[in-house]
């Protein structure tokens, strides 16, 4: 590349690290199933946990979400959005699970 | 908007605009946000029904006849990998490199994409013959709706990119096109983060 800038370099770096990060928790994640080494109990919250991660990354590098004035529109519509559905998705769960228990 | 606007404009945004047209986007791409997030409830809702319909397999297939790990592994890395080349699409745009090396780039996420879809289509050919169709049973008819959903807004996108690379040879890289592509970018780059959801919910959380 001939004549990038210090910010065009810092910024492809910056997609590399998301790159990097990205597939070291997804290859983790499929380890915790994959392989043998990861205790049984434990599989399902590790996976809850590196998924979240993920998201986490994906939203701050690619999705360049970030806690600067310039994106707060953004980022209160995510928050907005994502604590709307936690009550529809955790209500759902909950009122469908505990109506299956009662009909066993 | 805040008086930052014009040095550190929207994320994606800052893409080497030559005219003013950065504003205008601007407003376009909160927009789009608006329609991702909705987006976002449509998918949170189906993943609530296929969290109620785990255990509804009536007999029939279960997470782990329909789940073959490792064309998930392919396909997650084909996806973060068609997300990957579309930011490197975007870059080189905002450092104008020039159409050829982003529709080159472009090309390289869309064919991506593709093959995702290919694996994800050979997995549902293989549900199909052994007998875990959608009307077998409450989780596959959940499965189905969920990864199927995905893959449809994967096509979707995939026409997406069809019509901006038509754009880009027909219209050069204008301002406007510019932040079409962002917002196709802002789209790819959420469809990666529901797979995020899927494989590990759907598919690592049903064999773990």
């Amino acid at each position: 590349m001939s004549g990038s800038t210090e910010e065009e370099r810092k910024e492809r770096r910056f997609y590399g690290i998301g790159l990097i990060m990205s597939v070291v928790l997804t290859v983790l994640s499929f380890s915790t199933v994959m392989t043998g080494w990861f205790p049984r109990n434990w599989a399902l919250p590790a996976i809850i946990l590196l998924a979240l991660a993920q998201i986490l990354v994906h939203l701050r590098i690619f999705l360049h979400i970030d806690l600067s004035r310039q994106k707060r529109e953004d980022l209160q519509l995510l928050l907005f959005t994502v604590l709307l559905l936690a009550i529809m998705a955790f209500g759902t769960l909950w009122v469908l699970s505990d109506l299956a228990n009662r009909m066993m | 908007m805040s008086d930052e606007q014009g040095t550190n404009v929207h994320p994606g945004m800052n893409l080497g605009y030559t005219g003013g047209g950065e504003h205008d986007a601007e407003i376009k791409v909160f927009g789009f946000w608006v329609f991702l997030m909705s987006d976002l409830v449509t998918f949170g809702i189906v993943f609530a029904v296929f969290g109620t319909m785990v255990g509804a397999t009536a007999g029939g297939p279960g997470p782990h006849e329909v789940t073959n790990l490792t064309s998930i592994a392919i396909q997650t890395a084909l996806l973060l990998g068609s997300s990957f080349a579309f930011s490197w699409a975007s870059l080189s745009m905002k450092y104008h490199e020039g159409r050829v090396r982003t529709l080159i780039y472009l090309s390289f996420a869309a064919t991506s994409a593709l093959f995702f879809l290919i694996f994800e289509v050979l997995d549902f050919h293989h549900l199909v013959s052994i007998g875990a169709t959608p009307q077998r049973s409450g989780y596959l008819s959940a499965l189905w709706a969920l990864v199927g959903l995905h893959g449809l807004h994967v096509a979707g996108g995939l026409i997406w990119v069809g019509t901006i690379t038509g754009q880009i040879l027909l219209f050069g890289l204008t301002d406007q096109i510019k932040s079409r592509v962002t917002r196709l970018g802002l789209y790819w780059h959420f469809l990666d983060i529901v797979w995020v959801g899927v494989f590990s919910m759907v598919f690592l959380a049903g064999v773990a």
